[in-house]
């Protein structure tokens, strides 16, 4: 059995509002893939369908051929599959070690703790240095290093990534997407939501491309990258300040 | 010497009223439900005292015990069996729900055990200790000093522990504690049960030195709520030093000023400090 994620025909309503309309796509065990959209398009409720924390109210989430879209979240992280949400979402009143060492209530061998942690703190120094801070302590870089590591914390087979350049320094954005890309070399499987095209298109294979709640458009990186229609859905919006939390 | 005999009885009383604030505090600051039921889960770990020692012949370790597994009981089934449904309802719900537990079980005590004042023999707890002049009676020494260490317990495992961690991270953020794989609802039930069982202690602790009837829980309710205003909603060391304060503030001013006024002064400084600093003397965690 391998590791697909296929999302097909995905609807999510917020009460009487559509949060996504119809959205479809896979992403291949291995693989990255990005979800581009501008602010508003859905990928943040895609993200957020798949790990669980919202129902869809049509279409199917199967994650290695099991339908998963009626799980709750606490049931998902068993699975393999790990949310790095927007916004962070710290624990900030605890510890930086205490969200991580949180990130590890579904590793059954609690011995394999130390070594998990171990491997954290080699891939985000920083927050071997700040281990005994309050994660309400840390710069915004540092607490996009803490909710990926705390989501890695967890062993996923395929890691859910949204927006992990918002509102970040371009210095420390380099540095993230140099550990993705080592994540990835590693053998993780990544599912990224970025309303930075540029950038997500140098690290992911594939590319999906979210308008008002709807898969418009795909194909490799590569081709995207040179693709007239994408530069055209993000001329309007590149220049926007932002700002969303 | 008399005021500083008044004042270890005091603080002795004030770690009591600490311990079941605590449990108060717990789930009205973290899990953001006022449960006004929190006094007659006390009055109902006094009668489970009353119980063991007067028809199994329990001892003080035995009552205590039970009383903390009744009460844990009791705990986990308020919220799996109540507070849950309502949880998502208005607020006016979740108020009517725990307080019409409140009335079931002060009623349903009544009913059983009619309305007489009872109480646990003086001399369960040996006598008195004479500390260089200090009198200091041995129920309450015991009492203020298990109830003490639970309260520093409760707040150890609330903050160096694993379950601890995760309890905080429900209440910091249910959503995100789910995309730990933690699940709420047991760590709400977990919470309930804690606090249960530190009330059920705490009330057995307080029997034997204080009567036992059904409605007792009314005036000790409103020493908890204090308490946790005080001391600021979710905090235990809040709860800890707050209640601290309130016993002896109780003590001294029934010395000072005579017995019907102990109550009132807690009252005025209350009011006091909620007008001055609402968000309690400690702030929350
Ligand atoms: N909690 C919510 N309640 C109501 N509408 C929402 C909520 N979250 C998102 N939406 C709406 O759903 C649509 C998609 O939003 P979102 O998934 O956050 O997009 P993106 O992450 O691409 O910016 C938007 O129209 C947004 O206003
Ligand atoms: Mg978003």
């Amino acid at each position: 059995m391998t590791d697909r994620l296929r999302v097909t025909n995905l609807e999510v309503r917020y009460g009487d509002l559509v949060g996504v309309a119809d959205v479809s796509f896979e992403v291949a065990e291995g693989s990255v893939v990005a979800l581009l959209g501008s602010n508003g398009a859905g990928k943040t409720t895609t993200l957020n369908a798949i790990a669980g924390l919202v129902k869809p109210s049509r279409g199917t989430i199967e994650w290695r051929g099991e339908d998963i879209g009626r799980l709750p979240a606490y049931a998902i992280v068993p699975k393999g599959l790990a949310l790095s949400p927007e916004g962070w979402r710290l624990f900030v009143g605890q510890t930086v070690e205490q969200n991580l060492r949180l990130g590890t209530a579904t590793v059954r061998d609690k011995a394999r703790v130390p070594a998990l942690l171990d491997r954290v703190y080699t891939t985000f120094p920083r927050l071997a240095e700040r281990r005994k801070q309050r994660a309400g302590t840390l710069s915004g870089g540092e607490r996009q290093m803490l909710a990926m590591g705390r989501a890695l914390m967890s062993e996923p087979r395929l890691l859910l990534l949204d927006e992990p350049s918002l509102g970040l320094a371009p210095a420390i954005v380099d540095t993230l997407y140099e550990t993705l890309e080592r994540l990835h070399q590693d053998g993780l499987t990544l599912l990224l939501a970025e309303q930075s095209v540029s950038l997500a298109l140098e690290v992911a294979d594939h590319a999906y491309v979210l308008q008002t709640g709807r898969t418009v458009l795909d194909g490799p990186a590569e081709a995207l990258q040179h693709d007239a229609q994408v530069q055209e859905i993000y001329l309007g919006t590149k220049t926007k300040p932002v700002m969303e939390h | 010497m008399v005021i500083v005999q008044v004042i270890t009885g005091g603080l002795l009383l004030g770690a009591v009223y600490a311990l079941f604030s605590s449990g108060l505090t717990l789930i009205w600051g973290m899990m953001n439900v006022v449960n006004f039921a929190h006094g007659d889960f006390v009055m109902i770990g006094m009668y489970v005292a009353f119980l063991i020692y007067t028809y199994l012949n329990g001892g003080p370790i035995e009552f205590v015990l039970a009383s903390a597994v009744v009460l844990f009981v009791l705990g986990v089934w308020s919220y799996t069996g109540l507070v849950r449904h309502v949880m998502s309802g208005t607020l006016l719900s979740q108020m009517l729900a725990t307080f019409g537990l409140a009335l079931v079980l002060r009623y349903a005590t009544f009913w059983i055990f009619s309305s007489n004042f009872r109480s646990l023999p003086e001399d369960l707890i040996g006598g008195t200790l004479n500390l260089g002049g200090i009198l200091i009676s041995m129920p309450k020494l015991v009492a203020g000093v298990v109830a003490i260490a639970l309260t520093l317990g409760l707040h150890g495992l609330l903050t160096r522990t694993a379950i601890g961690s995760q309890l905080l991270a429900v209440s910091e953020d249910r959503n995100a504690a789910m995309l730990m794989g933690i699940r709420p609802d047991r760590m709400q039930a977990l919470a309930w049960g804690l606090a249960g069982a530190g009330t059920g202690i705490a009330g057995a602790l307080i029997a034997t030195f204080y009567y036992i009837s059904p409605s007792v829980g009314e005036t000790l309710a409103l020493v908890a709520f204090v308490v946790v205003a005080l001391g600021g909603f979710g905090s235990v060391p809040g709860a800890l030093i707050a209640g601290l304060l309130i016993g002896v503030i109780q003590e001294l001013s029934a010395y000072l000023l005579g017995p019907v006024y102990k109550d009132v002064v807690v009252y005025a400084l209350f009011v006091a400090v909620l007008w001055i600093r609402p968000q309690g003397l400690f702030g929350k965690f």
